[in-house]
């Protein structure tokens, strides 16, 4: 095979392809079905909101995603490679390489600068010191927080956090940005600013990204609409196809 | 996977970000290691000190005391029987070996110079103490033969009497002092000496012929002791063995029974005020060890609060990538560097306990450097070994139920 066709293939896998994806979670002598068999695909320069009642999976399904858990069945591809039954420090690998986390609750460490937070990734992939500070400098720049380099996060806002946050999710340029419900802990008017820097990630810097959401509101930002009950995907709705 | 600077950089960011806990912490770990500077500092400068004074004393000298040794090598009967003679000294001074010898009487009273009166020791000596000790005189001169024949009324004063009985800078050379009421002509002043190790003013004595301590001051016929020169180190041995079987045939004592002397010298003395002084050190240093882990309990203590309230931080870590040994890492990092730090700031303490020590006790004091990087590295372990439990707990956790934890 040549080399270019490699790569066109390389390009052309999805980011995220699982299969008959199951997670059962046992609780003493019953079992509690998370996951009942999930078959979906991520491509590269996606951008998707999943949705469903409470219970329904949706964080499950970002756990084993952001490869933070193995499914209990099927079989997960992230970027090509079956990554369905790695153990710990293989996944911590992945995850330190090509993906990126936004939680709801932020999760900055406190006391400490953002510009150190936003680092903090690339402290364990091994990036050295002079890139690192040049590396956060440029993402902080691109969500707009670059002025708020050396305030602690308790000198933020919620919604400075969560930017810093993301800067965080893009250091190590990840094939991937999960997101459980980051707007969750913010107002309508700051989610709504959150929303556009995902969107402007997205269309701009063709970076793929999946959110958990309850709004729909929130959930209109995005191109692409899966929706989760008992564990099985019940719809899913494509925008940009819908528009094509 | 990430460079150990990067770590360590982690690990003192999380000790900075809880300056006041990480002082706390550290505390148990201070008290132990400058305790256990202090502690050596004042045992080994102990040491040092009473064998640089007993070096001081000639190192070749033998001293025969009056009284029995029993087998265990614990004194008995002492003061009992006081049996050495001036005699007994002379016919030490005949035997191969021997350089000089001289009795030695010790008078512990008060003496007079016109209004101003002091208490020291007086002994009675022969001239040969001079040499014997080597100490040289500052003005006038020693005593003679000829004075101890006489049983003379001359003295020589230590510099202390000089200023105490002298107190106007006369010349106390001619100068006239009572002993007991006895009057005594001051013939020579010796040298000072200063404090010696043990504390005492070696300075604060006057010497007299033996003779006439005996016969004008004590009214005895027996001796404290006999101090002996042997000509060189090598002598020391023999000398004492020939003292031994001397003093048996002129004491008449049957074999198999017990001695009414006993013969030392220096470095054996030395040797067993250097190990009384080791044994103290080992278990003051016992005590200081002990407190040194009570500190390393403390460590694991705070270290295990640390892993509970940084959960969620602990499951950010890994979920940007940390791997469990990273992490493990990580916090085994921070507990050796506080116990590390603990170490330093301990042994600064110690510096600081042991200048205290030396200056309101006026104790010698000693800090050997092999103990200040013990203490450090020792240190180090404790935080190593009682840090891995908790580091362990950290590295183990899931990064979803981290992430989850309230
Ligand atoms: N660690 C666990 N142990 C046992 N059961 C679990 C565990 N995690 C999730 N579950 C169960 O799995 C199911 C799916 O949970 P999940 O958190 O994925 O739902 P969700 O769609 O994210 O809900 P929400 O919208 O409330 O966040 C629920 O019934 C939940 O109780
Ligand atoms: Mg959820």
């Amino acid at each position: 095979m040549l080399v270019e066709e490699q790569i066109v293939e390389q390009l052309s896998q999805p980011v995220v392809r699982v299969e008959g994806l199951r997670k059962v979670y046992s609780l003493g002598d019953s079992e509690v079905i998370a996951l009942a068999g999930i078959d979906l695909e991520i491509r590269a320069g996606e951008f998707i909101a999943v949705m469903g009642p409470s219970g329904s999976g949706k964080s499950t399904f970002m756990q084993i995603t952001g490869l933070l858990d193995n499914p209990t069945d099927g079989h997960y591809y992230f970027e090509g490679t079956d990554v369905s039954r790695l153990d710990g420090d293989a996944r911590a690998d992945i995850r330190s390489r090509r993906l990126g986390f936004v939680f709801q609750a932020y999760n900055l460490l406190p006391r400490t600068s953002a510009l150190e937070n936003v680092e903090l990734p690339m402290v364990y992939a091994g990036v050295p010191a002079a890139e690192r500070a040049r590396i956060a400098h440029e993402k902080m720049g691109i969500v707009g927080v670059a002025h708020l380099a050396q305030h602690h996060p308790n000198q933020m806002s919620g919604g400075q956090q969560q930017r810093v946050a993301i800067a965080r999710s893009l250091v190590n340029n990840p094939g991937l940005i999960l997101a459980d419900e980051p707007t969750g802990a913010l107002d309508t008017k700051t989610s709504e600013d959150v929303m556009r820097i995902f969107r402007e990630l997205n269309e701009q810097q063709g970076i793929t990204i999946m959110l958990v959401t309850h709004e729909p509101d929130i959930a209109a930002h995005a191109k692409r609409i899966v929706t989760f009950r008992d564990g099985h995907v019940v719809s899913d709705h494509d925008k940009t196809e819908v528009a094509a | 996977m990430s460079d150990f600077t990067g770590i360590f950089r982690l690990a003192l960011q999380a000790l900075i970000r809880n300056k006041v806990r990480s002082m706390l912490t550290m505390l148990g770990i201070v008290i132990g290691v400058a305790a256990v500077i202090v502690t050596v500092a004042i045992g080994s400068g102990a040491r040092v000190s009473v064998q640089q004074s007993i070096n001081s004393l000639g190192s070749n000298l033998i001293v025969v005391q009056p009284g029995s040794v029993t087998s265990t090598g614990a004194r008995g009967g002492f003061g009992t029987a006081s049996t050495l003679t001036p005699a007994d000294g002379m016919a030490i001074a005949q035997l191969p070996g021997v350089s000089a010898v001289s009795p030695a009487v010790t008078i512990r009273t008060q003496i007079v110079a016109g209004d101003n009166n002091w208490q020291t020791t007086v002994t009675g000596v022969a001239p040969t103490y001079s040499f014997i000790r080597s100490w040289p005189m500052a003005s006038g001169s020693f005593f003679t033969q000829n004075d101890v024949n006489d049983a003379a009324k001359v003295a020589v004063l230590g510099q202390t009497d000089v200023s105490e009985l002298f107190p106007n800078g006369q010349n106390p050379v001619g100068q006239t002092i009572l002993i007991k009421g006895v009057p005594f002509t001051v013939v020579g002043t010796l040298t000072a000496l200063g404090q010696s190790s043990l504390g005492t003013d070696q300075d604060d004595t006057v010497l007299i012929p033996y003779t006439s301590a005996m016969q004008r001051i004590t009214g005895q016929t027996t001796v404290s002791q006999l101090m002996v020169s042997a000509t060189t180190g090598d002598e020391i041995a023999p000398v004492q063995t020939e003292v031994t079987t001397l003093l048996e045939q002129r004491h008449a004592i049957a074999a198999g029974r017990p001695d009414d002397f006993q013969v030392r010298n220096l470095q054996s003395i030395a040797a067993a005020a250097s190990s009384t002084g080791a044994v103290m050190e080992f278990l003051l240093a016992g005590v200081a060890a002990v407190s040194l882990i009570v500190g390393g309990i403390g460590i694991m203590n705070i270290m295990m609060v640390s892993v509970t309230e940084r959960t969620r931080e602990i499951g950010l870590r890994m979920s940007v990538g940390a791997r469990s040994a990273t992490i493990l890492r990580q916090f085994l990092t921070e507990a050796t560097v506080l116990a590390a730090c603990g170490g330093v700031i301990g042994v600064i303490a110690g510096f600081i306990g042991t200048f205290i020590v030396a200056a309101l006790a006026k104790w010698p004091t000693q800090i050997p450097i092999a103990w200040v990087l013990f203490s450090i590295a020792f240190s180090a372990l404790v935080g190593i070994f009682f840090g891995y439990y908790p580091a362990k707990k950290a590295a183990g956790l899931n990064p979803i139920e981290a992430l989850r934890f309230e």
